[in-house]
């Protein structure tokens, strides 16, 4: 992972942050150059940290990187305004997610790069405890 | 533009090649397929490959495979498309010959995963995804189908029913030649499997190997097998846009222009080829395609119906599940097994009669599909 490859990505990993259509209203996560209905114009939009899970696996043979991690959650998630993301869902047996179930974003450790490489971070959910 | 027409195909045994170089593999499949078509002079080669820069260091394969089997000079190069490099390659070989540019290409997929550890092959896979959002999530390529898979159970069928897809590629594989893996399994023996993606079991995937598969083509005369449509299509990449994620939106376009091109329907079709590199692939691309209704794919292959001897006899050498999926050749296996049917050779695997057959080859999460279809000339 080299150095500004990570760096930009830091603000919409870091704090959730999507464009919206200035034209129409579409929302994106991550930001894409052009609208479904043809706007090039965005502005920033900022997601909504809480949502439920669509459908999950569990990931039992990981890439590299993330072998600490295994077994880990990742799930399909609605975003209470819409959106839809993918992301690991942690703080929770691998066995008890279940469909609908409410999560919310946290921050958190996502791969280190070897002994002297960046460490890498971004978002990943847990459940909201009730 | 011309008619093209499959004149040789080569296909060597998918399985782990310890001793030979990723050069060697394409040359024997190469060589096969020359010799087949009864000619030496091709004058452009495209090679399909997905992963030889991860595994063997590879670039300008183009260049090197051509030089390899002695035809430095003509343009060659290198198709890249994931899983379905195979497939896209072809396409692109097929308009080479029918826009009169090329007379006589040669198409050769290989893949040579054994280089590699498990490990390395499994982040080559999910390589075909969005690296930023997608795969740093630390999602495989297996992972991403599971969710579809769960949804599916939720909605449709049971993990049986969907675990039938490996059974019936696994009972298509005895006797072939060429299959990596030429034994029945059992729907239980790939449900008691460990879990590599909660819900997909390990023995509903498809395995590592490396192949190696070669098509001449050609102008079309008035015998032999044409390629009677040709096509590729793309969808949005990523999950979390897709608005029914059960509905392989490539697949179903890449269809319906191939259908259109070749003037044929989905009953038309009496061999089809699809791409079970997980059991649900195999399922929601059978959809797809159009050859059933939406939800019902995993019903209909448990009833039996996607069998040798049913109404769509479905992977008839053992699909990517049984055959092998050598990812950037398996494309190219896949048309090569349709022309072997629909030649009458398909020895203990043959579909009487096969007049007509498709080819559904696929990289990603189906985010992009090549559609071929062949059909036989003449009596």
């Amino acid at each position: 992972m080299s150095v500004p490859r990570y760096w930009r990505e830091i603000k919409p990993r870091y704090r959730l942050l999507g464009k919206e259509c200035t034209r129409c209203g579409g929302k994106y996560f991550p930001a894409r150059p052009i609208c479904s209905c043809g706007s090039t114009e965005f502005k920033d939009y900022k997601l909504s940290e809480n949502g439920k899970v669509v459908t999950w696996t569990v990931i039992r043979n990981p890439p590299i990187g993330y072998e600490a991690y295994r077994p880990y959650v990742v799930a399909l998630i609605e975003l209470e305004d819409g959106l839809r993301i993918l992301s690991q869902v942690v703080d929770v047996d691998p066995e008890e997610v279940a469909a609908g179930e409410a999560v919310e974003a946290v921050f958190r450790k996502v791969k280190e790069d070897g002994k002297t490489g960046i460490i890498q971070y971004g978002y990943k959910f847990r459940p909201v405890v009730k | 533009m011309r008619k093209v027409a499959v004149a040789g195909i080569g296909l060597i045994k998918v399985q782990e090649y310890w001793d030979k170089p990723i050069t060697q593999l394409f040359s024997e499949a190469a060589f096969k397929a020359l010799e087949d078509a009864g000619t030496t002079k091709i004058d452009q080669l495209y090679i399909s490959n997905m992963s030889g820069v991860l595994q063997q260091d590879q670039l300008n394969m183009g260049a090197l495979m051509a030089d390899t089997i002695g035809k430095s000079g003509i343009p060659a190069t290198r198709i890249e498309a994931a899983s379905a490099s195979g497939g896209v390659a072809f396409h692109e070989a097929v308009k080479a010959v029918a826009s009169g540019y090329s007379d006589c290409v040669l198409v050769g997929g290989v893949e040579k995963l054994s280089d590699a550890l498990p490990e390395v092959v499994n982040t080559s896979l999910v390589m075909a995804e969005e690296q930023e959002y997608t795969a740093y999530t630390g999602v495989t390529k297996i992972g991403l189908s599971a969710m579809l898979h769960r949804l599916y159970i939720d909605q449709y069928a049971t993990a049986e029913e969907i675990g039938m897809m490996a059974v019936k590629s696994h009972d298509h594989a005895v006797g072939c030649k060429h299959a990596q893996y030429p034994f029945r399994m059992s729907v239980d023996r790939a449900m008691d499997s460990p879990m590599e993606a909660d819900p997909i079991h390990m023995m509903e995937c498809a395995g590592i190997g490396d192949g190696a598969a070669a098509i001449v083509l050609c102008p079309a005369g008035k015998e032999g097998i044409e390629v009677a449509g040709s096509s590729v299509a793309t969808d949005i990449c990523s999950l979390t846009e897709r608005v029914e994620p059960l509905n392989f939106n490539a697949v179903k376009t890449a269809a319906e222009k191939a259908y259109k091109m070749a003037g044929v329907k989905p009953t038309d079709l009496n061999v089809v080829e699809v791409q079970d590199d997980v059991t649900i692939n195999g399922v929601l691309s059978l959809e797809g395609l159009g050859l059933v209704e939406k939800g019902k794919g995993a019903k209909l292959v448990a009833d039996g119906r996607t069998a040798r001897d049913g109404a769509i006899p479905t992977n008839t050498f053992g699909g990517l599940k049984a055959r092998g999926n050598p990812l950037g050749a398996t494309g190219v296996y896949q048309i090569a097994e349709v022309a072997l049917q629909l030649r009458g050779a398909a020895g203990d695997n043959q579909v009487e009669g096969a007049k007509v057959g498709l080819a559904q080859n696929m990289g990603g999460l189906a985010s992009i599909c090549s559609v071929n279809i062949l059909r036989r000339l003449g009596k």
